[in-house]
């Protein structure tokens, strides 16, 4: 080893320790019991217990706002990839007029400032009964995920060769066929990477979710976890419980789809 | 099998790039055309056309009797290989090989036993169940070609599909190509830009420029008998020495360096224009000794190329008429920044008039 990849790897090991630890933190005090937690800290758990988890599903109920976070994360991925999919091919392929503006108006609805829309937004969903609601926190969420997904997926589409789907046309699939058996296939690694950006995204969002739920049946996790501070006490234990439920999913889809992701996100960027 | 015809066919990029200018060309049954010029001639675009991927601003687009003007590629029963080859890249060579079937709707059994047989035809078996990005570049081609001929179109269309290989593997498949002509008896258009491909393989040559098609012909009659400055220039490898004059009104063609021809016969007439372009091959240029000849000229660079020396000359005792290029036996002892005499071979001379730059016979 040369004595520059030698410092490399050190400060590689710091960056990754630094990063890693807090989350080292809050996994080992949610297995920390409560009376414990403010005691001197030591870096090693020295009992583990179960019982903020326990806490969490018994007392709390928190199946729920897992649930309505699956819901609304969800739902906001799956129309996000669909539809903007759908357009992003659109832009990144056919010949149409006025192109170039029409990319920059999607861009343009996801510079606000969410804390600016946030009252217009509300009245509107108001008027339109959603307040409380799935569609309430999807349709919001759209709002911002799609610029997004529409501008990954823009990119991504331009870098597959266009001859392939001609090659696909003079083989005779019409352009959706073409879509389907030859650019699908080939957008996968693109689309999912998308789809898990989006889906991220909707998962950790909390202001619209704080603003336009009222109780805790269509509260989403962030929502839910920041409510468990009562008048009194801060259940520290229960919310670092929380914070890793939250964060497991995630963590797993992240994990799982690793190299895709990479892939998605680099594509092109070298040929192969 | 079916003939193709471009009548009037004009197309102009929404940018406003104009890439045809009222192509007209027919394309008889069974016939290997071949679509050659420089690059932004529009011989690409006029093959798109033909697929179905560019439609023509004006003018028609006939497969056979059919006007396909308005179809799409895949309504109008054509394959195409494409300079890239536009594999599939997540199918295997076999699912490339049938993908054109499938969405046809051919029967299974039936698809199975055609790939099996272009699989064959091509060499191919062997790799039918790899991806093409395990496959050599030759073998890629061969797919693309594959993936055209298991269709039994009405018309293959070729885009550059050579340009990807090396040297040695372009002038096999040169030869595969032409032998899979022969044997298929298929109306083939082929897009080229070089000279050297058009004149091997094509029936018919069309040489395209700017848009337009300058001429159509038989490569040995586009390479005898080119009918412009620009096809004169452009076909032939070292390209034909054009060299601009005025005709004086004894009869005479002076060019550059106090080269004098006397215009002989017909072309001492009247309607002999005031300024001429005179095309001569530098095979059909003779290095002999100074003073004798048609005229002097000083040689500038030798180039040995095994077969023969590329000569160099700048005309005129010293050297300031400008560049001609000539083709020497290689036994010839040639020194450089000696003075010479050259004599042109009279019988292949080519008269272009200036400016239109057609060819006067």
């Amino acid at each position: 080893m040369t004595p520059r990849s030698r410092w490399g790897t050190v400060a590689l090991g710091l960056l990754v320790l630094a990063t890693a630890f807090p989350f080292y933190w809050a996994i080992v005090s949610s297995f920390t019991p409560e009376a414990r937690l403010f005691e001197r800290p030591s870096l090693l758990p020295t009992a583990l217990v179960l019982d903020h988890y326990r806490a969490l599903f018994t007392e709390r109920d928190f199946w729920v706002p897992i649930r309505n976070s699956l819901v609304v994360a969800g739902a906001t991925t799956a129309i996000c990839v669909t539809i903007g999919g759908l357009c992003a091919y659109a832009l990144a392929r056919l010949r149409f007029r006025g192109k170039a503006p029409l990319l920059g108006l999607i861009l343009a609805v996801s510079v606000f400032p969410q804390i600016s829309v946030v009252s217009p937004l509300y009245l509107l969903l108001r008027r339109l009964h959603l307040i409380n609601t799935y569609p309430g926190l999807i349709l919001p969420y759209l709002t911002f995920a799609m610029p997004l997904t529409v501008w990954l997926l823009v990119g991504f589409f331009r870098q597959l060769p266009a001859e392939l789907e001609e090659a696909a046309m003079v083989d005779g699939a019409s352009r959706l066929r073409a879509l389907r058996e030859v650019i699908l296939p080939l957008a996968l690694p693109g689309l999912a990477a998308t789809a898990i950006l989006t889906f991220v995204y909707s998962w950790n969002e909390f202001l619209f979710a704080l603003s336009f739920t009222l109780g805790p049946e269509r509260q989403t996790v962030p929502v839910a976890i920041a409510l468990f501070r009562g008048q009194y006490q801060v259940p520290w234990g229960q919310i670092l419980a929380a914070a890793i439920v939250a964060t497991a999913p995630v963590a797993v889809l992240v994990l799982a789809f690793q190299r895709r992701i990479v892939q998605g996100l680099t594509a092109g960027a070298v040929k192969g | 099998m079916a003939s193709v015809r471009l009548a009037g066919v004009e197309k102009t990029y929404p940018n406003g790039h104009v890439a045809a200018r009222g192509i007209e060309l027919e394309i008889a049954d069974g016939e290997f055309m071949v679509l050659v010029g420089p690059s932004g001639c529009g011989k690409s675009t006029a093959l798109r056309m033909i697929a179905g991927l560019e439609t023509p601003t004006a003018g028609r687009v006939l497969i056979g009797e059919r006007d396909v003007t308005a179809l799409p590629p895949q309504e109008r029963d054509i394959a195409m290989v494409f300079q890239s080859y536009a594999l599939y890249p997540h199918m295997t060579v076999r699912e490339n090989l049938s993908f054109g079937l499938r969405m046809r709707g051919v029967a299974r059994p039936v698809i199975g036993e055609r790939v099996e047989n272009a699989a064959r035809a091509l060499g191919l078996e062997a790799v039918l169940e790899r991806k093409p990005g395990q496959l050599s570049g030759g073998q890629r081609q061969r797919v693309a070609l594959g993936r055209a001929m298991v269709r039994d179109p009405k018309v293959f269309l070729f885009d550059e599909p050579l340009s990807n290989l090396d040297a040695k593997l372009r002038v096999e498949t040169r030869a595969e190509l032409a032998r899979l002509h022969r044997r298929l008896k298929a109306t083939i258009v082929y897009v080229t830009h070089d000279q050297e491909e058009a004149l091997t393989l094509g029936g018919r040559v069309a040489v395209m420029r700017d848009g337009n098609v300058e001429q159509v012909a038989p490569p040995m009659e586009v390479y005898r008998r080119p009918a412009s400055v620009f096809v004169a220039g452009f076909v032939g490898s070292p390209a034909m020495n054009l060299l601009p004059g005025d005709v004086r009104p004894d009869g005479t063609w002076t060019g550059p360096g106090g080269l004098v021809l006397p215009l002989a016969g017909p072309r001492g007439g009247a309607d002999v224009p005031a300024r001429m372009t005179l095309g001569v091959r530098p095979h059909d240029v003779a290095i002999i000794l100074p003073g004798a000849g048609d005229a002097t000229a000083r040689v500038d660079v030798v180039e040995p190329r095994g077969s023969e020396l590329l000569v160099h000359l700048r005309l005129g005792a010293d050297g300031e008429g400008g560049e001609l290029r000539v083709v020497a036996p290689p036994e010839q002892a040639i020194a450089v920044d000696t003075a010479v005499g050259v004599r042109l071979d009279r019988d292949r001379l080519h008269w272009f008039d200036e400016p239109t730059g057609r060819r006067l016979e």
